[in-house]
C-alpha cells in the first residue's frame, strides 16, 4: 500500500476520533502527575492546561494557551489522547498546538477570546476541534465551521452544574421541538437560530447533533456527571471538580464509574460514598456579568 | 436462525456497532432486534457473538476488570468481533502494562502504532476474502507485530498486520462500523455459521 494513497484529517477521521471518546470522562490536568492520576482513574483523554478554570477565574488577567513545554510534559506522561485549549478565534495558537501533536483542540471560552467576531475556520486543520455551545444555534454554527465535537458550555470553574443543565436541556429540547416539523418550517427556524439550514435539517432527522456532544462546566460530583448523561450527553468534561476536591484520585474514579453506570442509581450511590468534600461551589448568580465565561463567543 | 449479538457498552463507539450489526443482519435476511448493548457479565452466556468496539483500550480494559467481565469474556464460547481498541484487548500480548488483554487471539499488538491523532488516516485496503478493497478508517490505531501459525492474516500494511481471524474471532485495527459497508461484519457472521 502506498503512503500517498492515505488520506489524513478528513471529516470522517475527525468525527470518528470524537466518537471514540463516547461514554468517557475527559479531565483537566495541569501537570504530568495529575495526567497520570487521570489516566489511572480511567479518563479517556486529558485536557492539558496551565491552570484549571477555577484558578483562571481567580487569577484574572488574559488567559492564553498553555506553555508548549507543559503540554509536551503531559503528552509524554500518558498514552491516552491529550487535548489543549486555545483562545476563541486564535488560529495561530491552534496551529501551534497542531504542530506539537495534540490530539484535539478546544476553542474555549474559558480562555480570554482573541477575536470578537470570528471563530477559527476549523475545517482547515488536520486535528479535530471541540467547541462550546449554549444552545442549538451556537452548536450548528460551530459544526458548520468544522467542529468535530460540541461541548455544552456550562459555567466553568464554579462547581455549580446549573448552567450545564440549562444548556443541555436547551439543545436537546430544541431538537425534540423541531421533530415532526416540515422541512420548510425547519429552514425557517434555522433563520431565527442563525444556523445553517442544511446542518439543522440533518440534526432534526438524526434526532441528535450530528457530532458527539459532551457536557462541561460545573460538574463536581458523580451524581452531577450521571445527571448530564441522563439528559443526553455522550460523555463529560471535568475540570476543577476533581483536583480541587478533597481526594482527587477517588473523585476521579468515582466520576468515571458514575458515567459508565449513569442509569444505575445503586452504583452511583455506591461510588458517591465518603468522597470527602467536593470542590467549593460558586453560585452563578453572584458573578458579575464580566465574570461569566459562557457569554464569550456566539 | 435466531442469533443474539452483544456490543460491549463500557465506553467508545457502541451505537455505531449496534447499527452496523443490525444493517449486516438485515442484508443477510435476518431483520429484528437481536443486537443489544452488553453492560453486565450475566448477559454473556445468552449471546452468540460479542463486539468489542473502538474507544480507549486502557479505559475499556480497566472497566472490563472493574465490572467483573474479564473471566466471563475469556470463557465465552461464541465469536468476538474486535475493532481498534478491541483488537488490543482481545490479543495475547500488548506493549502496554495498563491493558489486561483477554488473550483470545495469538497476536502481539502495539498500541497507537501510527502515532497521534494527526497521523490517523483512511485508505482503501485489500482484505483477503473480499472481492474489492475495504475503505478502512484508522484512528490512533494499533497493529499486530507478531502472530501464531493458527492465526489467519487478512490484511497488512507497512506498519504491520491490521486484520486477522482466529477460530470464531475476528480482529481489525480499523473501524468498519463508521461506514455503511458491512462486508466484514457479514464475513464474521458467516464464519460463525450464520448466513
Amino acid at each position: 500500500m502506498r503512503l500517498e494513497e492515505l488520506r489524513f484529517g478528513t471529516e470522517l477521521i475527525k468525527r470518528g476520533f470524537a466518537s471514540m471518546q463516547k461514554g468517557g470522562v475527559i479531565m483537566d490536568v495541569v501537570n504530568a502527575e495529575q495526567a497520570t492520576i487521570a489516566e489511572q482513574a480511567g479518563a479517556v483523554a486529558v485536557m492539558a492546561l496551565e491552570r484549571v478554570p477555577a484558578d483562571i477565574r481567580k487569577a484574572g488577567g488574559v488567559a492564553r494557551m498553555a506553555d508548549p513545554e507543559k503540554i509536551l510534559e503531559i503528552m509524554d506522561a500518558v498514552s491516552i489522547p491529550v487535548m489543549g485549549k486555545v483562545r476563541i478565534g486564535h488560529f495561530v495558537e491552534a496551529q501551534v498546538l497542531e504542530a506539537l501533536g495534540v490530539d484535539m483542540i478546544d476553542e474555549s471560552e474559558v480562555l480570554t477570546p482573541a477575536d470578537e467576531q470570528f471563530h477559527i475556520e476549523k475545517s482547515k486543520f488536520t486535528v479535530p476541534f471541540v467547541c462550546g455551545a449554549r444552545d442549538l444555534g451556537e452548536a450548528m454554527r460551530r459544526i458548520h465551521e468544522g467542529a468535530a465535537m460540541i461541548r455544552t458550555k456550562g459555567e466553568a470553574g464554579t462547581g455549580n452544574v446549573v448552567e450545564a443543565v440549562r444548556h443541555m436541556r436547551a439543545i436537546m429540547g430544541e431538537i425534540r421541538a423541531l421533530q415532526g416539523r416540515s422541512p420548510q418550517e425547519i429552514v425557517d427556524r434555522a433563520r431565527d437560530l442563525e444556523a445553517p439550514a442544511e446542518i439543522l435539517l440533518e440534526t432534526v432527522k438524526l434526532g441528535r447533533l450530528p457530532v458527539v456532544n459532551f457536557s462541561a462546566g460545573g460538574i463536581a460530583t458523580p451524581a452531577d456527571a450521571a445527571m448530564m448523561m441522563q439528559l443526553g450527553a455522550d460523555g463529560v468534561f471535568v475540570g476543577s471538580g476533581i483536583f480541587l476536591s478533597e481526594n482527587p484520585e477517588r473523585m476521579a474514579r468515582a466520576i468515571v464509574e458514575a458515567v459508565n453506570h449513569y442509569d444505575e442509581p445503586g452504583i452511583v450511590a455506591e461510588v458517591s460514598k465518603g468522597l470527602g468534600d467536593a470542590m467549593r461551589g460558586l453560585d452563578v448568580h453572584t458573578l458579575r456579568e464580566d465574570e461569566v465565561l459562557q457569554y464569550r463567543g456566539r | 436462525m435466531d442469533v443474539k449479538i452483544g456490543v460491549l457498552a463500557l465506553q467508545g463507539n457502541v451505537s455505531e456497532h449496534i447499527r452496523a450489526f443490525e444493517g449486516a443482519l438485515q442484508e443477510m435476511g435476518f431483520p429484528g432486534e437481536r443486537v443489544v448493548p452488553l453492560r453486565n457479565a450475566d448477559q454473556i452466556p445468552d449471546l452468540d457473538a460479542i463486539a468489542i468496539p473502538g474507544g480507549e483500550s486502557t479505559t475499556i480494559s480497566r472497566l472490563i476488570d472493574k465490572n467483573g467481565m474479564y473471566t466471563p469474556l475469556t470463557e465465552f464460547g461464541g465469536g468476538i468481533f474486535a475493532t481498534c481498541a478491541g483488537m488490543v484487548i482481545i490479543a495475547r500480548e500488548v506493549d502496554d502494562p495498563r491493558v489486561h488483554p483477554l488473550g483470545l487471539i495469538g497476536i502481539g499488538v502495539q498500541r497507537n502504532a501510527f502515532g497521534r491523532q494527526k497521523e490517523s488516516f483512511e485508505t482503501d485496503l485489500p482484505v483477503k476474502g473480499l472481492e474489492f478493497p475495504f475503505h478502512a478508517v484508522f484512528i490512533r490505531a494499533p497493529v499486530a507485530v507478531s502472530h501464531d501459525p493458527g492465526v489467519d492474516v487478512l490484511a497488512r500494511i507497512d506498519a504491520g498486520i491490521v486484520a486477522v481471524t482466529s477460530g470464531k474471532h475476528m480482529a481489525l485495527a480499523f473501524h468498519p462500523e463508521l461506514g455503511t459497508d458491512y462486508r466484514l461484519h457479514r464475513l464474521f457472521l458467516e464464519n460463525l455459521g450464520i448466513f
